[in-house]
């Protein structure tokens, strides 16, 4: 295995446990489901796509290197859409967005 | 190499607990859905990690693709209850 195959594999695996890391710190500390709902949508994917690209890199051209590209390619295509349904069904059920104003107050939302 | 997958694995799992947090204290009942998507998604990784720490990527890869596709379909049971919930209360 080569210096430059094993390092381009290493620099990917950090980066996506930076992106998951980004997105855990984002559902704990973001205001509201919805804005929850974008750090998991989002840096999560992202941060899955990275890692399993790394992981495909560290592997080499292999048939199991092509079945993790594969499942990078399905995690990234089918991750956001439950979390899509789920914000959807929490605004058909009514949940507000979180303003921040004096005047506005969401549930469940700690005030500043 | 093998102290660098130990050691990544070992991050994940701190981070994967993260979440956990908004699992227990979750305002509403959505947080908690969402949490409990996010570690599924992220167990993905920690799986791919695992399967190269031991050495046997080709049996891990499927557990992954296993695995994934329960955690898209049960977010979508989860979030299509809620719609026909709503839909039922019109």
């Amino acid at each position: 295995m080569s210096e430059i195959q094993t390092l381009f594999a290493i620099v990917l695996i950090l980066l996506g446990i930076l992106l998951m890391f980004t997105g855990s710190l984002g559902i704990l500390r973001l205001p509201d489901f919805y804005c929850r709902a974008h750090a998991s949508g989002k840096a999560d994917t992202l941060g899955i796509m990275v890692l399993l690209a790394g992981l495909a890199v560290y592997e080499g051209m292999t048939l199991t290197s092509a079945k993790v590209l594969m499942a990078m390619l399905f995690i990234g295509l089918t991750n956001p859409v439950p979390v899509h349904a789920l914000a959807r069904a929490a605004m058909r059920l009514g949940l507000k967005p979180w303003f921040s104003g004096p005047a506005s107050h969401s549930p469940g939302v700690e005030p500043e | 190499m093998e102290t660098f997958f130990i050691t990544v694995t070992v991050f994940l799992v701190l981070i994967i607990s993260l979440p956990l947090f908004r699992v227990l204290r979750g305002p509403t009942v959505f947080d908690r859905l969402l949490a409990i998507s996010t570690i599924g998604s992220k167990t993905i990784g920690l799986i791919c990690l695992l399967g190269i720490s031991f050495g046997r990527l080709d049996m891990f890869v499927d557990i992954v693709l296993a695995y994934a596709i329960l955690n898209f379909i049960g977010g979508i049971a989860v979030a299509r209850y809620f719609d026909l919930k709503t839909s039922s209360n019109e």
